[in-house]
């Protein structure tokens, strides 16, 4: 009986797997993609967006480490798949396998809808061809309590902030109302990783990589240790800063913008959201970039092109906004009646991305199975030098040691905004 | 279940007496059978995965080889793993199991409501660990009860963090507490079926030959509890060094053990190997602590074993 | 003096147990008013008909129970029909390796069962039940055999034989007079063993976790939400979890008592 019942959950479980219901027809596009996978979200997807797309468009989500091996099978087999969308570093190991197809008639519409230069670049994943269209964005941004803004010090501005005001601010907080009220996402979950790879590091270094040995670096971690004792320190068990927002064990946070967004959304008059703080070398912000890629042997790569088209358009991307909290990638008004909450980090995030000294940070590319254990790098230094108290300079040379060696195992080359380099990124 | 008292089965008639004298072959086989299905369940269930733990976590990228060892070594929290681990079982159990034999000698006294309060204090058995942390996550949270109680009666000015990395005993306090409150039913269950099977007689004759409540029960009660405390600590023990959520729970990742770090492993780093590593070293420590405890806690000659 | 001692000290003990239970209560159902209140009310004045209901909407909750209860009740019948059988054959016979049976079943009983679940998630997705509830039943049941089969054991042993042989004479075949004689007698023990062994179940939390992704039980769906939802999320799951076991127990209580007593022998 349980022998027949696990083959039946195997049958099941297979048929499953197996690619869209129909076979494609010319004038049907399937779209692939690893975004917006919960059950709700896909609905949303389905009948909030796709709906009026020019084509009629079939709406598969599917999780980000099987996305090379559907398309490979794909690719082999039924040729079923014409769109594909993913996060840019989903895609950057598709290209040498040969699953897409370069854009390049598509770079006249990235300017005509004003999509940032920047953007446009990464779009091309370090080669010549544009291999996938910026479709939306998110990333990480600062949220503060209305509280804590009397204690901002003198001549310093949310916009321009840098991290020693932002450490004098949190201190001017302690000292007038004995709480530590700065808070990070350094919980198991938490996205702490991120911001020392992304936003921390890269302010003092100018990169991720290459001068993680530096003296650069080793500034920075002294001057982080320092604003940390004006951090709270059950930060440790914070994954989404947005409920300590919420309860208001903390007053000034960091963290993704879809997970802040309930404090935004439930008081947003409580609340500013303003850009990262800069750091000597510029203000390193980390864009998350979901994509639009046409697959390599398409059966409908017109009818996918029409969707780019449509799911491009101004009105659309407010449209995703609404639905998905993703930010638009092209130029367009922050609608009047968007949700309070929204609008304050919509603002935010266009504040970021255009300020002078914005320098984005990609999210590490090429690392493959070896992400978690090149996070792990940043958070273990920061655990060891600013929790446990351990020399900064013994053990940056350590983990130095320990990053090259996920950097060689996985054979990774540098990426934005270390300078590129010929084979295995090294450390300097 | 009265049952047992009135008519007491001896143990099992062996084969060659059944019913007439004759024993078929299918009788013969018919014990087998009935216990052929367990057999293979525990086969494919329990002793192929063991034997599949272990191979996991010596099973390197490069082969067979301590690879996976070598990062448990390496781990951040690899020592403080250990060490917490075993602070936590070292104080525990012994604190439960006084606890539980002090409950268990009071339970004795009591005559009106005796099943009630026996119902209450075995209500923590249907409690799994990680509810019994929610419990006290709820109430020593920074804004949670327990401060509360204490603002209000003046001990301190304002919400409190005890469950941070900066202050390390009262963590280890706080998980032990939801410990204590949550386990100790489970010895105190043993225990209690332990103490019904005294005999009042023995120390009823302790008691006329001068002994006192305190000597009575050291030399008569405790040596005739032997084999029900080995039961106890072994199972307790066992059940300790597998509890994670409680920890996690309450601590975090500011309270590392090492079962909470073989979770870690598997579920955050996808490392099945190094999980593996983790569960290993846990199997053999709870292995070696439960030799210790048959050995220790043998029936001595002239003990009922 | 001395008795108004043993009585408070009675009275402490029960409070210690009840009190953090109703504590807990407070805040799962007091909602987020209650749980970002400070200092906290004692008293349930904050609950409303608003907390209620959005203690009973948070996302996920539901499904994870009625999975965890999928699971439990899985494990419930695989425990007895594997262990009520060997029990059966360890009271009525005596054949040989029914000791070293014995001490097999007291081997996997002293073992961190749970993890085990590691290499069985790589095993499970060949056979393509990951990530279900029978998957997870199957682990569980490894957890609750051991104990079904000592406690039918001596549940069976306790039922005379006497009565079996009478059948027997009468012309009843064994398994009738089991049916017919022993099921009746046995079955209020059975139906405790089931029960515990669904409560081993319900509270499994290693396993459950390792062994699910997207078909969360309910311990698997709180631990995986621990630091992401809000506190009240947390110990509303809380007390959903803890609440049908504490009822099952009450349920059995009598029977626990016995069985908690004739298992450890």
């Amino acid at each position: 009986m349980r022998a027949s019942l696990a083959a039946l959950s195997g049958v099941l479980v297979l048929s499953a797997f197996s690619v869209a219901p129909h076979p494609a027809r010319a004038q049907e596009v399937t779209f692939l993609s690893t975004q917006m996978r919960p059950l709700e979200e896909a609905q949303r997807a389905r009948t909030q967006i796709l709906n009026g797309a020019p084509v009629k468009t079939t709406y598969v989500p599917e999780e980000p480490p099987q996305l090379p091996v559907h398309l490979q099978a794909d690719a082999q087999g039924s040729h079923t798949i014409s769109l594909v969308g993913a996060l840019h570093g989903e895609f950057a190991p598709l290209v040498p396998m040969g699953l897409l197809a370069p854009l390049d008639d598509q770079e006249a519409l990235l300017k005509q809808r004003g999509i940032p230069d920047n953007l446009a670049t990464l779009a091309h994943l370090g080669g010549e061809h544009l291999m996938y269209v910026p479709w939306m964005q998110a990333t990480y941004i600062m949220a503060a309590s209305k509280k804590a803004l009397q204690y901002l010090p003198e001549g310093a501005k949310l916009e321009t902030l840098t991290y020693s005001q932002l450490g004098e601010w949190a201190a001017n907080a302690q000292k007038a109302t004995g709480q530590r009220v700065l808070g990070f996402p350094a919980g198991p979950t938490g996205l702490m990783a991120r911001f020392l790879e992304g936003y921390l590091l890269p302010s003092y270094t100018g990169g991720t990589v290459v001068n993680y040995r530096s003296p650069d670096a080793e500034t920075m971690w002294a001057d982080f240790k320092a604003l940390w004792a004006h951090a709270n320190p059950n930060s440790t068990n914070y994954n989404f800063m947005q409920e300590p927002l919420l309860s208001g064990d903390v007053w000034i946070a960091w963290d993704h913008v879809a997970r802040l967004q309930d404090a935004f959304r439930k008081q947003p008059n409580d609340f500013v959201a303003f850009p990262a703080p800069a750091g000597p070398k510029g203000r390193s912000f980390m864009p998350v970039i979901v994509g639009l890629a046409v697959a390599k042997d398409a059966p409908n790569a017109a009818g996918a092109k029409q969707v780019i088209d449509y799911l491009l358009k101004p009105e659309m991307q407010v449209t995703t906004l609404r639905v998905t909290s993703f930010f638009p990638v092209v130029k367009v008004a922050v609608p009047e009646d968007l949700d309070p909450g929204m609008t304050l980090e919509a603002q935010a995030v266009a504040q970021q991305q255009a300020a002078p000294d914005a320098k984005p940070v990609l999210l590490p590319v090429g690392l493959g199975s070896h992400g978690g254990e090149f996070d792990r790098v940043f958070t273990d230094t920061f655990q060891r030098v600013v929790l446990r108290g351990q020399t900064v300079h013994e053990v940056v040379q350590r983990e130095a040691q320990d990053m090259q060696r996920v950097l060689d195992a996985a054979k990774a080359p540098c990426w934005s905004p270390d300078p590129p380099s010929q084979g295995t990124c090294q450390v300097k | 279940m009265s049952r047992t008292a009135t008519a007491p089965s001896e143990s099992p008639l062996p084969l060659r007496e059944g019913v007439g004298g004759r024993v078929s072959r299918r009788a013969a086989l018919r014990p087998y059978i009935l216990i052929a299905p367990s057999l293979i369940f525990l086969l494919l269930l329990f002793f192929i995965p063991l034997v599949q733990t272990i191979a996991l976590a010596f099973r390197t990228s490069a082969g067979a080889g301590f690879g996976n060892f070598g990062k448990v070594w390496n781990d951040l929290d690899f020592f403080d793993a250990v060490k917490d681990t075993f602070a936590l079982v070292v104080v525990a159990v012994p604190v439960q199991l006084a606890l539980a034999l002090g409950m268990s000698m009071m339970l004795r006294h009591v005559r009106r409501g005796r099943d009630l309060i026996l119902w209450i204090w075995s209500i923590p058995l249907g409690i799994s660990d990680l509810a019994a942390g929610l419990v006290w996550l709820a109430i020593l949270t920074d804004k949670g009860y327990l401060n509360s109680v204490l603002f209000q009666l003046g001990v301190i000015p304002g919400p409190q963090s005890w469950l941070t990395y900066e202050t390390p005993v009262v963590l280890f306090c706080a998980i032990l507490t939801a410990e204590l409150w949550r386990a100790t039913a489970i010895v105190f269950m043993i225990l209690v079926a332990g103490v019904q099977l005294v005999p009042k007689e023995f120390e009823e004759a302790a008691s006329v030959f001068g002994a006192t409540a305190w000597q009575r029960f050291c030399r008569v009660t405790l040596p005739l509890l032997r084999p029900s405390i080995q039961t106890a600590l072994i199972l307790r023990t066992v059940l300790a060094f597998e509890t994670f959520a409680v920890v996690l729970a309450i601590g975090g990742t500011n309270f590392p053990v090492l079962i909470s770090q073989a979770f870690i492993w598997q579920n955050q780093n996808q490392d099945y190997g190094t999980a593996a590593a983790y569960a290993v070293i846990v199997m053999v420590v709870s292995l070696t602590a439960t030799a210790v405890y048959l050995v220790a806690l043998r029936p001595r000659a002239g003990e009922p074993a | 003096m001395k008795r108004a001692v043993f009585g408070v000290g009675l009275i402490i003990l029960c409070a210690w147990t009840i009190v953090p239970i109703y504590l807990l209560a407070l805040g799962a159902l007091g909602g987020s008013d209650v749980v970002y209140a400070w200092p906290k009310p004692f008293l349930p004045l904050a609950w409303s008909a608003r907390s209620f209901a959005s203690f009973l909407a948070i996302e996920g909750i539901w499904p994870a129970m009625l999975r965890s209860m999928e699971v439990a009740v899985l494990c419930m019948i695989f425990s007895i029909a594997l262990g009520a059988p060997a029990g059966y054959a360890l009271a009525r016979f005596a054949f040989r390796g029914a000791n070293t049976y014995r001490l097999l079943i007291l081997v996997t009983r002293a073992f961190p069962v749970g993890i085990l679940a590691l290499p069985l998630a790589v095993t499970y997705v060949r056979l393509g039940i990951y990530d279900t509830a029978l998957g997870v039943a199957l682990i569980h049941t490894a957890l609750a055999l051991p104990f079904a089969v000592l406690v039918t054991s001596s549940l069976f042993l306790g039922i005379p034989r006497e009565l079996e042989e009478a059948a027997w004479v009468f012309g009843c075949s064994g398994i009738a007079a089991f049916r017919r004689i022993v099921l009746p007698l046995a079955l209020p023990g059975v139906a405790a063993t089931a029960i515990f062994a669904f409560v081993i179940s319900w509270n499994e939390v290693f396993a459950a976790s390792v062994l699910t992704v997207r078909h969360k039980t309910l311990t698997a769906f709180l631990l995986s939400v621990l630091s992401e939802s809000p506190l009240q999320a947390q110990l509303a799951g809380g007390l959903l979890l803890i609440l049908p076991s504490v009822i099952f127990i009450f349920a059995v209580r009598r029977y626990l008592f016995a069985m908690w007593g004739i298992a450890s022998r």
